[in-house]
């Protein structure tokens, strides 16, 4: 599905050049489930957001079904994010005024959806993660474990094939870490392709193909013979 | 996206923050009542200075000596300089159909004194057509008699405040004045009332105008003042005017003639550039209110990083999140545009209700310029917060904790 080729990402900090991703080269297929791990710094975050193109590779070749998407303009880009990734985030990213129901809409309504199309898939998407009680219930009324539900339930909308997540149980306790894990391991055993960052190991652990990242190059890719 | 899905989300932003938007819709709304008030003040004194001139009656034409080049360039050399008008002027102008009266006007200056008060004022040489020409009302007596004109009685007809100098209340009719050097018996008085603008004849005396050529010596009008029979006949006599002087100063078109409707019309020039220039200043009150807007937004922009970043991570491209932006800040200064409509009119209502006197009209172009400059002001301030929101860098943005 996705193959990365000699993709490098520096930032200029002063004199000094950042090598966020160092030549990195990847091959991705459909439903992998992947950890990424490593040392902070060590481009983990860098590598995720070009995978899901918020970020641009200085060199090097994305390609996603074949299709080279470095040339791509920002409104492809912007379209190829809408119907190719979902993201999730460590602090969920919720927006704060919207309640659940309305951050759920949200990529709907962006895209133009009718109202009403958009009610029953909001409707249904809320039930699928037990929190169609909470539909009007603002994120601050709402545990951790439950926002991220809904921050879940928000990037799977459309149905993308591909979900990162930038430490998904960084901000959670263990029980609630482990019931977003077990929504994120049910959407990957359905066929969408997951891809984890973290630092918890036991989380790392759990992934089929474990890889391993330092200094913006890729020192250990490991896939495990069986799935769990 | 849709539309009203953006104005809702817009809508959902701006009363998540009540205090500031209001403190917004505030300024904007200050902004556009001023422009509405102002202008309903200039174009009332408009209306009223023409309303004025409406009584004074437009049907007039001011006769003047020698030709008043208004389209510039030189006198000429060696041209003849200008005849006098004269009385049998005035008299030949008498015979156009286009004209109801003629009055040869004499101006000067000379001491009035009455025993042993005595005042400096303006003497009109005239005759009988004066009353008619300006519709003069009388206080008492009655004004100089209709006979010929050459014929220099020594009888004169008084302002009301020269009256009033010179007698107290008193009565004056049948009294001897001393004019200049001759004696002139008061047989009229002018009322205070009808007078107009420009034309304040209280503190005159008027005497017959052949009194006027012996009394300053001199055998020349200053000006001569024709009432037209109506309006359509302005232009006609206006005609007759210029070829019955002609023929009579040997071809040479050597007078200037003023209306009174082209005299209309500068003033309501310059009163309508008063209100444009009113209207621009309370339009600084909007750049005020644009730039208030701007920053709020600017700051609403950096908080809302997070949130921007989002929405970029959910497909949505640069120009979508400029529109969101842009649509916020138009909400904004439509909403306060039409609230300051509403509190202009209010303004200009209540103005009008306690001085009753000042006619205050709100011009509807006002209103349509205004919500027409709070739209443009909308959306220039707006588009620098909503461009840098849409110009966000989304890694930076969602990392930005
Ligand atoms: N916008 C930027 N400007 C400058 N340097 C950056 C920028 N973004 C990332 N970096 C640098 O690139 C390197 C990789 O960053 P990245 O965020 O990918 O690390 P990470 O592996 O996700 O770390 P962590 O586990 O702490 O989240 C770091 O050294 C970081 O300082
Ligand atoms: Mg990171």
């Amino acid at each position: 599905m996705i193959k990365l080729q000699d993709i490098c990402r520096f930032f200029k900090v002063g004199d000094e050049t950042v090598h966020a991703l160092d030549k990195v080269t990847l091959d991705i297929s459909r439903g992998d489930y992947i950890s990424i791990m490593g040392a902070s710094g060590s481009g983990k975050s860098t590598l995720l957001n070009m995978l899901g193109l918020l970020d641009m590779p200085n060199s090097g070749s994305y390609q996603f079904e074949g299709k080279e998407l470095t040339t791509l303009s920002e409104e492809k880009r912007a379209t190829f994010r809408r119907e190719n990734v979902g993201f999730i985030f460590q602090s969920f990213h919720l927006i704060p005024r919207l309640t659940a129901a309305g951050n759920l809409e949200l990529p709907l309504m962006l895209m133009g959806m009718a109202p009403k199309e958009r009610h029953t898939k909001v409707k249904d998407a809320l039930a699928n993660i037990g929190l169609a009680d909470r539909a009007n219930h603002l994120p601050k009324q709402l545990s951790g474990g439950q926002q991220q539900r809904v921050a879940i339930a928000r990037a799977m909308i459309l149905k993308p094939p591909l979900l990162l997540a930038d430490e998904p149980t960084g901000n959670l306790d263990t029980h609630s870490g482990n019931d977003v894990i077990k929504i994120l391991e049910e959407l990957n055993a359905s066929g969408i392709t997951l891809i984890v960052v973290t630092h918890d190991l036991e989380l790392g652990e759990r992934a089929t193909r474990k890889i391993k990242m330092l200094d913006g190059k890729i020192i250990e890719d490991v896939t495990s013979e069986k799935p769990i | 996206m849709r539309i009203l899905d953006t104005l809702g989300f817009g809508k959902i932003a701006l009363t998540a923050n009540p205090t500031r938007t209001l403190l917004i819709l505030l300024a904007m709304s200050i902004g556009v009542a001023s422009v509405i008030i102002l202008t309903s003040l200039g174009e009332g004194a408009r209306k009223y200075v023409s309303a004025q001139f409406e009584t004074l009656g437009s049907e007039l034409l001011f006769i003047l000596p020698g030709k008043r080049e208004t389209t510039g360039g030189l006198p000429p050399l060696l041209g003849t300089s200008p005849k006098d008008l004269t009385i049998d002027d005035a008299l030949s102008l008498k015979r156009s159909r286009a004209i109801a009266y003629v009055a040869p006007v004499i101006l000067g200056a000379a001491p009035v004194s009455f025993a042993s008060r005595e005042r400096e004022v303006v003497i009109f040489g005239s005759s009988s057509d004066l009353k008619a020409a300006l519709d003069l009302p009388m206080a008492a007596g009655h004004f100089l008699p209709d006979d010929d004109p050459r014929n220099a009685a020594s009888i004169c007809v008084i302002g009301n405040k020269l009256k009033k100098e010179l007698f107290d209340n008193k009565k004056a009719i049948g009294e001897w004045l001393r004019i200049g050097e001759r004696r002139f018996r008061v047989i009229g008085e002018l009322s205070s009332k009808g007078q107009s603008v420009g034309m304040d004849l209280s503190d005159t005396a008027i005497i017959p105008v052949a009194s006027a050529e012996i009394l300053f010596n001199k055998a020349s009008l200053s000006r001569m003042i024709v009432k037209a029979r109506g309006k359509e006949s302005l232009d006609k006599a206006e005609a007759d005017i210029l070829r019955t002087i002609k023929q009579r100063h040997d071809g040479d078109e050597d007078i200037t003639i003023l209306r009174q409707d082209s005299l209309l019309q500068t003033f309501d020039g310059v009163l309508q550039t008063l209100t444009w220039a009113l209207a621009g200043i309370a339009a600084i009150s909007l750049i005020v209110a644009g730039i208030l807007i701007m920053n709020v937004m600017l700051v609403s922009v950096s908080q809302r990083k997070s949130e921007i970043g989002l929405l970029k991570a959910l497909g949505a491209p640069t120009s979508q999140v400029l529109t969101l932006f842009l649509s916020e800040a138009l909400m904004l200064s439509i909403a306060g545009g039409i609230i300051g409509v509403f509190i202009g009119l209010a303004g200009a209502k209540m103005i009008a209700y306690f001085i009753p006197n000042f006619p205050v009209q709100t011009p509807l172009w006002a209103i349509a310029a205004s919500l027409i400059v709070t739209i443009i002001t909308g959306l220039i301030f707006g588009s620098i917060p909503a461009s840098k929101a849409a110009k966000l860098n989304p890694v930076l943005a969602l990392s930005d904790k």
